[in-house]
């Protein structure tokens, strides 16, 4: 089997293990930070955070824009990190053959 | 020569600094802690732990980098799967969503040491823009993420290189007990800086476990199959430059 195809199927796996939770069991599906957050307000009741964020974006929405930036940004790299890796690759191995 | 014992010198006197602020705070021992949620002796307490770690992975990372041109687009390429895993809010098993860490890729190529820096960059980044994470929980979210995850990755995949275990098994239980442990470290900090009033750290421990440990192993296991699928494509295109990193 193919390098691409293994990946494929790794892949497919990897998007059932998220896709599967979600089809067969109820629940929120909120962040666990914010169950952390809850579980600490909890154990001690007193507890006020001292400190907040710099700047917290105005919406769910606007927040879902900003990491799906972040993720967008980071899979950039990483397909052209790929695309040069991969065409310095075959010139190598152009050059080799021709040795 | 003057170089490397500069070095030297930076790296000891980060040592001191981590030493001298840490001392008073030792009555110590994803998501992550968000902005305000630690007391402020446990955010200097972790902030000067990270410091020498840090700093040696900086230059570890300026030392590998001057050797080859690839090595800078690899590293960027790592620091990238630690940016869009991060950025990922995944469904689990348990009916929340959490975050894998992606420090697996950097971990297996370049160290643990210098995952630490990247990570820091990463979750600067996304504590600014993103709040989420925070300023002042920089230190202990630093260590949990950056620090102890790569660092115990980095000793099972090392473990079991010398075992002879297939690569791609090595990698990916290595960036699954990375994303684990890093939320184990979390419990754990979050733990000691909220015993529970009835049975203290361990109790709360368990507890905060509770929260993240059940929902992340799902996670990590997709976080451990995307490691070995990049890892798998960096060694087909760059195979070179692994076995200079001594990664493959």
């Amino acid at each position: 089997m193919k390098l691409w195809q293994k990946n494929l199927l790794l892949f497919i796996l990897v998007v059932l293990i998220a896709v599967i939770p979600l089809a067969f069991v109820e629940g929120e599906y909120g962040g666990s930070d914010g169950e952390a957050e809850a579980l600490i307000t909890e154990i001690n009741t007193e507890y006020t955070p001292w400190a907040s964020p710099l700047f917290e974006p105005a919406s769910g929405e606007i927040e879902s824009l900003l990491f799906a930036l972040q993720a967008a940004i980071g899979a950039g790299i990483i397909g052209f990190g790929f695309g040069r890796l991969s065409a310095k690759y075959k010139a190598s191995e152009k050059a080799d053959g021709h040795r | 020569m003057n170089k490397i014992s500069n070095e030297k010198k930076v790296f000891k006197a980060s040592i001191i600094i981590s030493v001298i602020l840490a001392i008073p705070m030792a009555s110590a021992s994803a998501m992550h802690i968000m902005e305000g949620f630690l007391p402020p002796v446990w955010c200097i307490a972790w902030g000067a732990l990270c410091i020498p770690f840090v700093v040696k992975g900086f230059f570890s990372i300026k030392k590998k980098i001057s050797e080859n041109s690839k090595m800078l687009l690899l590293l960027a390429m790592c620091g990238a799967f630690t940016f869009v895993l991060s950025a990922l809010k995944l469904p689990s098993v348990t009916g929340s969503c959490s975050h894998p860490t992606g420090v697996g890729l950097g971990t297996v190529l370049f160290g643990p040491s210098a995952m630490s820096v990247i990570g820091v960059i990463v979750l600067l980044f996304q504590s600014i823009l993103l709040a989420h994470g925070g300023l002042t929980t920089l230190g202990a979210n630093t260590f949990s993420m950056a620090i102890a995850g790569p660092f115990v990755a980095y000793g099972l995949y090392y473990l079991l290189k010398k075992m002879k275990v297939n690569i791609s098994v090595a990698v990916f239980f290595a960036a699954f007990i990375g994303d684990l442990f890093t939320y184990c470290v979390t419990s754990l900090q979050l733990a000691a800086a909220f015993p529970d009033p009835n049975g203290g750290i361990l109790v709360s421990a368990v507890k905060f476990l509770g929260v993240f440990a059940i929902t992340q192993i799902p996670l990590a296991v997709s976080e451990g199959i995307l490691t070995v699928i990049v890892y798998q494509g960096i060694k087909k295109y760059s195979r070179p430059e692994l076995e200079a990193l001594s990664a493959v």
